[in-house]
């Protein structure tokens, strides 16, 4: 068992235990996008990210994923830091330049106050105008992996798959052609946070 | 050395003076300078010459020529060391070979066109050594780069090779860790983790099988040094891994290396046969009961397989994507085995810190940051090529003594160091001592050893554009602030090059800059806004120019200036008419010319070719 205290609270939970799961136990709240219970953790979105320090370590306190973080002994955790909430904004902000028709993403959006005008704010500000602009790469799709990693852990498959790096990722089937692997379960359309994946009858 | 199953225990010392007894120092030597960069420069002529004109001279038998690794002052090559005299000739042809047997290898008469000479003193250097370049440097682990055979086992035991395995052997993991704890040596690779700690962490974590990882994945643009290490000394990285393996508890080891290196891969794989032949590796080494083996993994070339998680993932054969870490791969790595990666400048020291020990290593150095480092000095320096300094030597001394200055005359203006996510550093800083704190303070890193010099002509913003455009390509697009992030700032710098700038562009690249640095999973999204930010940091009055006043003042962006002739310098001669590829350039022959703003491109040919630098830049 390892003991850690979260947002001042003590909670003791099982070895490998992770701090999203540790805070569940306490009733806190970590807003999480590309996690999944039944999934491996994966880290990829940044939107449970939480502020970790160890007490008299050298190491200064540091931004972790909770999802994919494991609890450890004599950590303080504080979900809701200023440190935590603007980089969580961040994500915010930039999954919202990237795909601002996204109903999830606009509720996140509303529920950080991205859409608050404030001048100071330079980033937010010029992510708001990209996501304002006539942007053609304006997509439903957050990248978070939900799908790919439903298919290929869950149903065992791998019918999709990313492809690509950096700014060029995309979800695709083997060479863009209908997936020979597919069996239609619908589990990526159903676990997309984005409703971004519409299942069609292949012709 | 071996009979079927079974390898007769070699003694070592013994077979050492056996090498060194066939071998006579008086007998003449032709040690030329291999290496990736001395073929591409012309040493595979030479060295087939020397094979032709020695066998036509019947003095196949009585001169020995050998091809060692790169010798380091790449800008040099072609270039030998005739022995005895240890005569130094640099630029050599195949043409010249004929005169050199003749001459210098028979009558032992120095040929002074072939000896370097100082650009600075006009004098003629004789011996390698002496040469500025090398002068200030400590070679420690590119010494073998001169000395020996890399395909050669035998000249690599004869300096000592495979001593500090058995002594390893016999020191047992535990004595191992001490010294290597004592000696101070932080990880190669860049992030400067304790070594000692690495390796003990691995050695008590719980597994059945461990795995230690050799990380040749050099993908920085311009860093070339375990290229020549891998090249010009095999069996140092082999010894080291096969210590590193004994030490933790491993029985195979992975060397990941990038295709692009096929000399090297060509290199390990004989060596590693040789290691084998002679029992370095494989079953019951040295007749202990310790079992090792050495596989290599060839990478495809992507630079995030550089970063640890990455390079695992790819040695499983996964889609490479960085993970979080804890657990840390010494807990929970390869196949979810404990292990070890570690450098190859890492790896090849730890032999020599075995034979001469914890002191020797540690008796340079600063008070953090022991030992020598290697960089790859490239750029607008006067000398370029791999030099080896001790820790703490200030970047003055390197570029200035070593470097030789900056070339053609120009102004020094930055230098960059730790590849595509570094930082770059201006003149104000060049005092400074090279060592992880001192640099990571500075805005930049250590990193992989590259170090990149810029003159007067640079555009800072460029520069920034330049390597963003670069990680961002090879981010992994895993996490958003990286995927996200750092094409926002790119789309921002590109912006800015064209003279699309606004007031408060400085201002978001700074915030966005070090909010990807904070949210970020791996290194290369907690890096790559580096070189932005200390632009921005050393160099804001350029951003400010490109913005405001849409100038660039190094007249580097293309969007910015304009190329237009000089009336009272132009003399007609029709050069630049000829060369311009869009008829942007009109005149006729012995009358002033002029550009016509519309057609032109703005490539630069015809300010190249003017002679009468009557082509101007606004």
């Amino acid at each position: 068992m390892v003991k850690l205290t979260i947002d001042n609270q003590e909670v003791e939970v099982p070895d490998g235990t992770t701090v999203l799961e540790a805070a569940k136990e306490l009733k806190i709240n970590i807003p999480t996008l590309c996690y999944n219970q039944r999934l491996k953790p994966y880290g990829g979105c940044r939107m449970c990210l939480v502020e970790k320090s160890i007490p008299n370590s050298p190491r200064p306190p540091e931004l972790i994923v909770s999802c994919a973080y494991p609890a450890e002994n004599g950590a303080l955790i504080t979900t809701n830091s200023e440190r935590v909430v603007k980089g969580r904004k961040f994500v915010i902000e930039l999954l919202f330049a990237k795909c601002p028709d996204s109903d999830a993403i606009k509720d996140l959006a509303k529920e950080y106050g991205v859409n608050n005008n404030d001048p100071t704010d330079v980033v937010a500000n010029y992510l708001l105008n990209r996501a304002n602009s006539n942007n053609t790469n304006h997509t439903k799709c957050v990248l978070c992996g939900l799908c790919t990693r439903v298919c290929a852990e869950l149903v065992g498959m791998s019918a999709i798959s990313f492809s690509g790096r950096g700014s060029k990722r995309k979800i695709k089937t083997p060479f863009e052609k209908i997936s020979a692997t597919c069996i239609g379960c619908g589990a990526c359309a159903y676990l997309c946070p984005t409703k971004a994946i519409k299942i069609e009858e292949a012709s | 050395m071996k009979t079927e199953n079974q390898i007769e225990i070699i003694d070592l010392e013994e077979l050492k003076n056996e090498i060194l007894s066939k071998r006579s120092l008086d007998q003449p030597t032709v040690i030329i300078a291999g290496g990736t960069c001395g073929f591409a420069s012309g040493a595979l002529e030479v060295i087939d010459a020397f094979r032709d004109e020695l066998k036509k001279q019947n003095l196949d038998g009585e001169v020995v020529m050998k091809v060692t690794g790169c010798h380091g002052f790449c800008a040099i090559e072609p270039a030998l060391i005739i022995n005895p005299g240890n005569i130094f000739y640099s630029g050599v042809s195949a043409e010249d070979v004929g005169e050199i047997i003749s001459e210098t290898i028979i009558n032992k008469k120095v040929i002074e066109r072939l000896l370097y000479t100082d650009p600075d003193t006009g004098e003629k250097i004789l011996h390698e050594e002496d040469i500025p370049f090398y002068k200030k440097q400590t070679r420690r682990l590119l010494a073998n780069n001169t000395r020996i055979d890399p395909l050669n086992i035998e000249d690599y035991i004869a300096i000592d090779g495979y001593f500090a395995l058995e002594k390893a052997l016999s020191m047992g993991p535990d004595k191992i860790l001490e010294v290597i704890k004592a000696s101070g040596i932080r990880g190669r690779g860049g992030a400067g983790f304790p070594t000692n700690i690495k390796w003990e962490m691995t050695k008590k974590a719980q597994g059945d099988e461990k795995y230690i990882v050799c990380n040749a994945d050099e993908g920085d643009p311009g860093a070339f040094m375990d290229r020549s290490i891998l090249e010009g000394s095999p069996h140092s990285v082999i010894e080291g891994m096969t210590i590193g393996g004994f030490t933790i508890g491993a029985r195979v080891g992975y060397i990941y290396i990038r295709k692009e290196y096929p000399l090297a891969i060509e290199h390990l794989r004989k060596a590693l046969e040789q290691a084998h032949e002679y029992g370095f590796l494989g079953e019951n080494i040295l007749g202990t009961d310790f079992s090792f083996d050495i596989e290599i993994v060839r990478g495809a070339g992507a630079f995030i397989c550089g970063e640890e998680t990455n390079l695992l993932k790819s040695i499983e054969g996964a889609i490479v994507e960085a993970r979080t870490k804890p657990p840390f791969p010494a807990i929970k790595g390869l196949w979810d085995s404990p292990t070890v990666l570690n450098n190859v400048k890492t790896l090849v020291s730890i032999p020599l810190i075995i034979n001469n020990g914890a002191e020797w290593y540690s008796g340079i150095g600063t008070n953090t940051s022991k030992g020598t480092i290697i960089f790859a000095l490239v750029g607008k320096v006067k000398n370029s090529g791999l030099i080896e300094v001790p820790m703490g030597m200030t970047l003055r001394e390197i570029i200035y003594d070593i470097g030789g200055g900056i070339a053609r005359g120009k102004k020094f203006k930055a230098v960059q160091t730790g590849g595509p996510s570094g930082g770059c550093l201006p003149e104000s800083l060049l005092d400074m001592p090279v060592d992880y704190e001192s640099l990571t303070k500075a805005g930049t890193i250590m990193g992989s050893g590259g170090m990149i010099v810029m003159d007067e002509n640079t555009c800072m913003v460029e520069v920034a554009r330049y390597f963003l455009t670069f990680t961002q390509d090879e981010s992994c697009g895993k996490c958003t602030p990286c995927r996200e992030g750092t094409k926002h700032m790119l789309d921002i710098l590109t912006g800015i090059t064209k003279g699309e700038g606004h007031e408060e562009d400085i201002a978001v690249l700074e915030s966005m800059g070090s909010l990807i640095i904070d949210v970020s999973l791996c290194g290369l999204g907690k890096t790559a806004p580096k070189p932005a930010l200390s632009t921005i940091k050393y160099f804001r009055d350029e951003y400010i120019e490109h913005i405001r006043n849409k100038k660039c003042p190094a007249k580097v962006c293309k969007a910015l200036i304009k190329f237009s002739i000089s009336e009272d310098k132009c003399t007609g001669c029709h050069l630049c008419f000829r060369n311009c590829p869009t008829q942007a350039v009109v005149g006729e022959a012995k009358k002033v010319h002029s550009i016509t703003q519309e057609k032109c491109i703005k490539c630069g040919i015809c300010h190249e070719s003017c002679r009468f630098d009557a082509v101007r830049i606004e």
